[in-house]
């Protein structure tokens, strides 16, 4: 690896994170935007044009507001908790192939900051490390309501990371490899996953919006019950890193689930463009144009669904998502046999 | 009498409990579940309640002491505060109550007013507990749309009144003063347009599947236990008891309508939901019928005593003057008597016992508020649920706090 590469990848890494961030900021926005939408109201709308400032008016308010540690708060985890939702949140997107490459400077620039061969197996892997951050903020609150929502949030997400892990390696299976890039080129043109693994595709979304603690999932901080859940303690920009790292978390679902499932950053018509420098431009639009589809679904679901209650939860988890993941993982298995040359 | 049992499969919970350490959770008395100011200090056995212990009066207002004190016309504006999310209800109950000591017949039209202006609090009322029990299933799209409905509603009541959530409407003996046209056309426009929005609501929540698993089976009442505690109203009639103030012991008119008492049959909180959601259907039919039989005549029943004269006689006429002064000043004399009257509140039975023995204020009034003897029943009907059942079967008894503390 020679310094140039160093260099390009540490400037992918920071344009990425710069992108994640402002994402997440404007996700804020546009959640209020679209909740307006459907609710027939008309949103933020005094900061800047159409309110386009307002997450930067909301960051700084977080940023300036007083800091609160409750008394008995265990202060050195009840730092570490959204810390690490932070942190956890954006490392998962150094796998995701945002395009193909751009030809800059002369060298071609791979738009993933790691191509690792287990790509999938990160995102697992980390995805399955967020539920920490959660859980020990709403455990070092010393509240009762906080460790309601941090007992929900850990029982939820380790009950829906095993469907969701078991509709990824019916993927897997499928392409014959764990790295996301090759995932991803495998589905050329209209090629796409989905009409493989539709069923799949909507155990693996559902367990999705369970991961994200999105509507109708949402159990861990529902207001109504347990008046913010685990981040009920939390205030200035600690409560500001939770909510961030929520939707960096739909960010980074809504890729993944683009990748896995819908092609990524193909499209039909794409390869018959030759200029390298336009394909490239031209993929990581598609790429954020299906993130941003998934992403206003996400919002779409919330702003219409009831939400479960924790035992219904946990049922439809054990007792429907998992089985269904296994029978389509069999399904899968029978198909692959069967089609062997 | 039509019952309601479009239910499917309810998931029903086990009962087992889980063997482990009993906590103390306080719910209130701000939590935003409790909508109003009352706390509940819950026993708890992880997400399993084993104990209820309600607490009220956070908000206690002594209003059947302060009532001893007034005159009567402005015991009105105490009414308003009982159930804020119908005073319209509690102040024309409460002028039908001192019509009926003081023995004044009221015209037919003012009948129909009153009819008009209380489906329309009706209306509002279950509005708003049925979209909260939306809102604390999480749907939070429903309670907005409902709440601009009840917008609408609010804007009538500015048309009559001027108020819009303590509205003081009406005097003793009937309205301050007539429906005015501005009021006639946008009850018209409401009417017309609330159906449509009303099945938009409809459509979110009542056939969804999972709202249907969260009120399904949670915070459930028999008839006989409900009836025990002296329910009434939509809790009373989500049981499945056919008792209906408006229908049993018919006032202000209320024979001449022909409307249905929905019933339902478990009494938990979807059949609540349930016979709430059929009866703003009813009210709307109510309302259409009152409007197109309105009788003319006159707004209010002719008793100087307690009906303030046009200000302009003052100066030419000797009784006015002194009728004036009498009502402002509260000097109303009232014969002795005892007389219990119930309307039927938004939530229920709302009955007025007023004692008097002459003079100017009553010896003795009392409110039999309908959210006080609902929340008597709730440690009962919350034991052995989960937490989120018990802020749903908080929420779909709608109980108000203010009427709960009076």
């Amino acid at each position: 690896m020679d310094n140039a590469m160093l260099l390009e990848k540490l400037i992918l890494i920071l344009i990425i994170l710069a992108i994640t961030l402002l994402m997440a900021l404007y996700f804020t926005f546009g959640e209020r935007k679209i909740a307006a939408f459907f609710q027939d109201r008309l949103g933020p709308n005094r900061v800047g044009p159409f309110g386009i400032f307002q997450p930067f008016a909301d960051g700084g308010k977080l940023l300036f507001k007083e800091e609160l540690i409750p008394k008995n708060a265990e202060k050195w985890l009840f730092i570490l908790g959204p810390a690490l939702a932070m942190v956890v949140a954006t490392i998962t997107s150094a796998v995701i192939p945002w395009g193909g490459s751009l030809p800059i400077f002369g060298r071609t620039v791979s738009l993933q900051v790691a191509d690792v061969d287990i790509g999938v197996l990160y995102i697992m892997g980390i995805v399955s490390i967020g539920v920490y951050g959660i859980m020990i903020g709403g455990w070092a609150s010393n509240n009762k309501y906080s460790l309601y929502g941090a007992i929900r949030a850990s029982a939820q997400m380790i009950s829906y990371e095993l469907s969701m892990g078991l509709s990824l390696i019916a993927i897997v299976m499928m392409s014959g490899t764990l790295s996301l890039r090759e995932i991803v080129e495998q589905q050329q043109g209209l090629n796409w996953n989905i009409w493989y693994q539709p069923l799949g595709f909507l155990l693996f979304f559902t367990c999705a919006l369970a991961e994200c603690n999105r509507a109708p999932f949402d159990l861990a901080e529902c207001e109504t019950e347990l008046i913010g859940g685990y981040h009920a303690e939390y205030s200035s920009m600690k409560l500001g890193f939770y909510l961030f790292a929520e939707y960096i978390n739909m960010f980074i679902s809504s890729a993944v689930i683009a990748c896995v499932f819908f092609g990524g950053y193909n499209f039909p018509g794409l390869n018959l463009i030759a200029d390298p420098l336009l394909l490239g431009v031209l993929q990581v639009i598609v790429m954020f144009g299906k993130i941003f589809f998934f992403v206003f679904v996400f919002m779409w679901i919330r702003w219409t669904l009831p939400r479960f209650r924790y035992d219904q939860l946990m049922q439809l988890g054990w007792k429907s998502m998992i089985p269904l993941s296994i029978i389509n993982l069999l399904i899968t298995g029978v198909v692959i046999l069967l089609n062997q040359p | 009498m039509s019952n309601f049992s479009i239910k499917g499969s309810g998931h029903v919970l086990s009962t087992e409990t889980i063997d482990g350490e009993i906590a103390t959770l306080n719910l209130g008395p701000t939590h935003p579940a409790t909508h109003g100011i009352f706390q509940n200090v819950l026993t708890v056995d992880g997400e399993r309640i084993l104990k209820a212990e309600p607490t009220i009066g956070y908000i206690h207002r002594a209003f059947e002491k302060l009532a001893e004190h007034r005159p009567y016309n402005q015991i009105t504006p105490i009414t308003d505060r009982l159930n804020y999310c119908s005073s319209p209800i509690n102040n024309i109950g409460w002028h039908m109550t001192v019509e009926k000591l003081v023995g004044i017949e009221v015209p037919k039209r003012v009948d129909y007013m009153r009819v008009i202006v209380m489906e329309l609090a009706r209306i509002s009322d279950h509005l708003v507990c049925n979209s909260v029990i939306g809102v604390d299933t999480g749907a939070f799209t429903g309670f907005i749309y409902m709440f601009q409905e009840r917008e609408k509603i609010y804007e009538l009541y500015e048309e009559i009144c001027g108020a819009r959530l303590t509205t003081n409407i009406g005097r003793i003996g009937g309205f301050e003063r007539d429906f005015n046209p501005i009021f006639l056309a946008k009850l018209k426009k409401f009417l017309d347009g609330f159906s449509a929005s009303f099945k938009e609501f409809d459509t979110l929540l009542t056939r969804n599947r999972i709202f249907m698993d969260r009120v399904i089976g949670a915070g459930p009442i028999s008839a006989e236990r409900a009836i025990e505690y002296s329910f009434s109203g939509p809790n009373l009639r989500a049981a499945g008891v056919d008792y209906d103030v408006r229908a049993m012991n018919p006032y202000s008119s209320y024979q001449d309508f022909d409307f249905i008492v929905p019933i339902g049959k478990d009494g938990d909180t979807y059949d609540r939901f349930i016979v709430r959601q059929e009866e703003i259907r009813q009210s709307i039919h109510i309302i259409r019928q009152a409007l197109e039989k309105m009788p003319k005549g006159d707004f209010h029943a002719h008793v100087p005593d307690f009906y303030l004269p046009p200000k302009e006689d003052l100066s030419n006429s000797m009784e006015s003057l002194i009728y004036h002064f009498k009502i402002v000043m509260g000097e109303t004399q009232i014969p002795k008597g005892e007389v219990y009257h119930a309307v039927e509140g938004a939530n229920g039975e709302l009955g007025y016992y007023l004692v008097s023995d002459g003079g100017r204020t009553p010896y003795r009034l009392h409110f039999r508020r309908p959210c006080f003897i609902y929340y008597q029943a709730f440690p009962e009907m919350a034991k052995g649920s989960v937490l989120s059942d018990a802020i749903l079967t908080m929420s779909s008894m709608n109980v108000i706090a203010g009427e709960l503390d009076a």
